[in-house]
């Protein structure tokens, strides 16, 4: 059992049902306010992948500082296309500041909290603890090839 | 004096053993620090920098 990096193949889905609202300006409607997306931290003993449809507690990790749920993922870059590629990025690095987390943990998982939390994607790293510190996820370059989010 | 949040409270660094280390591969750079006092871990925090994105490919089908 382990965690895997995956689009949720439900989020596809909601795309096409226009579930998720990444960007403050939605030209399309009349929706000018962007939902929520949080991220959550997993156990490597956990399996989250693309068969995920919503954040669930179950094999979460907790600890000091930990609250259940994640953290706010902030706001996104204006979600926009390059080429055949269509992408986006959070805008800023995602911090847990403070914590312990002292059983090894290797994912993270985007959702969308406006929406009853259904998943976006996992996301998988290299088993890390915490100690009484700062756990920070940098984001990739948003462009067409390295963006966390791609649709092409 | 540069103080670190410690599972012991805030100590001066100059009082701890600090490590780093670094993982730099395909899927992601890792950057750690501890920070330990008397044989014990008292800090650990780490920074990592994904790499790599999820990514769903679209298709077009014909319409024979």
């Amino acid at each position: 059992m382990a965690n895997t990096q995956a689009m949720a193949t439900s989020f596809k889905g909601e795309l096409l049902n226009a579930y998720h609202n990444f960007s403050a300006t939605n030209p399309a409607r009349t929706i000018n306010t962007a939902d929520t997306f949080k991220a959550a931290l997993y156990l490597a003993t956990a399996t989250y992948n693309a068969t995920t449809t919503a954040y669930a507690a179950t094999g979460e990790v907790s600890g000091t500082g930990y609250t259940a749920g994640g953290v706010n993922v902030g706001t996104w870059n204006a979600p926009t296309t390059s080429g055949t590629t269509g992408f986006t990025t959070p805008t800023a690095s995602i911090t847990y500041t403070t914590v312990t987390l002292t059983t090894a943990f290797d994912a993270v998982l985007i959702y969308n909290n406006s929406q009853t939390n259904r998943a976006v994607s996992v996301h998988t790293f290299g088993s890390q603890t915490v100690t009484a510190g700062t756990f920070t996820l940098t984001m990739p370059t948003n462009n067409s090839t390295s963006a966390l989010i791609r649709l092409a | 004096m540069a103080m670190v949040v410690t599972t012991k409270g805030e100590m001066d660094e100059s009082l701890l053993e600090k490590k780093e280390g670094t993982v730099d591969n395909d899927h992601e750079i890792t950057r750690w620090t501890e920070y330990w006092h008397e044989g014990e871990l008292v800090h650990r925090s780490v920074h990592v920098h994904l790499k790599k994105n999820v990514f769903a490919a679209g298709v077009a089908a014909m319409i024979a």
